[in-house]
């Protein structure tokens, strides 16, 4: 009987996770693919170096955005607030289920958000750390 | 009818001149403008700058008050359209339109400064330009709640 309820739960968990676990897959790969190509001795992605990226303080994106926690909290589990004042959702995988399964979204947020911080485009190992760190939170 | 002439004259024109009465915008309805121009903040009522400023605005989307906003050219292109079909009537420096809503004169007019130091505080209002802090109908073309 406890079987007979589990093991529907646990398919319709499993449905729901590969959901999106494919797209995200899809993202890494390709970030995986550029890094390579970049650098051939890349062996692959860190959330450690991505924590790192997300909390670094950078001087050469615009002075009003030194880092990613300027909008995004230090915390990647709780909503942060654009400078005008609008919520953004949490950065962790884990509280914004649908974060990182849209392409396009992550590929926007990605060139308009490295300018900011960063002032340049992020490398593809940074894109693949970053989305590696925030899928593990 | 005549009545509808009237509102529609006094809502084109108020944005740019000063308030008298009509505190109501069109609100935005293209549903990608509600979403690439909404997600940082309010998407902004076009009629609340002229077309001069919406090309300007929409030409410098690199540097946005400070931030990249960039978009792909398809989406920008149509984005200004719909901006400059739906602007603001009134006259402007051409060469150096205006950017910021909050630096017009109506604005200026209807936000005197005293109470809007007090209601900024009272409400933890952080920016200006975050309409719906205030005005909940924001979003629809409502400001008369002040």
């Amino acid at each position: 009987m406890r079987t007979l309820l589990i093991l529907p739960a646990a398919i319709v968990l499993l449905a729901t996770a590969s959901a999106e676990a494919a797209p995200r897959r899809a993202l890494l790969d390709d970030f995986a693919t550029q890094a390579k190509a970049a650098d051939p001795g890349f062996t692959g992605f860190s959330a450690s170096r991505g924590e790192t990226l997300f909390r670094t303080r950078f001087t050469g994106g615009k002075p009003e955005t030194p880092a990613c926690t300027a909008c995004h909290t230090a915390s990647p589990l709780k909503t942060g607030e654009t400078r005008a004042g609008k919520p953004i959702e949490p950065m962790a995988a884990s509280v914004t289920p649908d974060r990182y399964t849209d392409p396009k979204k992550v590929a926007k947020w990605f060139r308009r958000n490295c300018k900011s911080v960063l002032g340049r485009e992020c490398t593809a190992l940074e894109k693949g750390d970053f989305l590696t760190f925030m899928i593990s939170q | 009818m005549r009545f509808t002439a009237l509102v529609l004259s006094a809502t084109l024109l108020a944005p740019l001149t000063a308030m008298a009465g009509e505190d109501s915008v069109p609100p935005v309805t293209d549903p990608l403008v509600k979403k690439e121009c909404g997600e940082c903040h309010m998407a902004f009522q076009p009629a609340f700058l002229p077309a001069a400023s919406w090309r300007k605005m929409m030409a410098t989307l690199g540097d946005h008050f400070g931030e990249d906003a960039s978009l792909d050219a398809v989406t920008r292109d149509k984005i200004e359209s719909y901006l400059v079909a739906n602007a603001g009537r009134g006259r402007v420096d051409r060469a150096n339109p205006p950017l910021r809503i909050t630096e017009l004169n109506w604005f200026r007019h209807e936000h005197r400064e005293g109470e809007v130091r007090r209601m900024r505080a009272k409400r933890n209002v952080k920016t200006l330009a975050d309409c719906a802090a205030c005005h909940r109908d924001a979003d629809r073309g409502y400001f008369e709640d002040d």
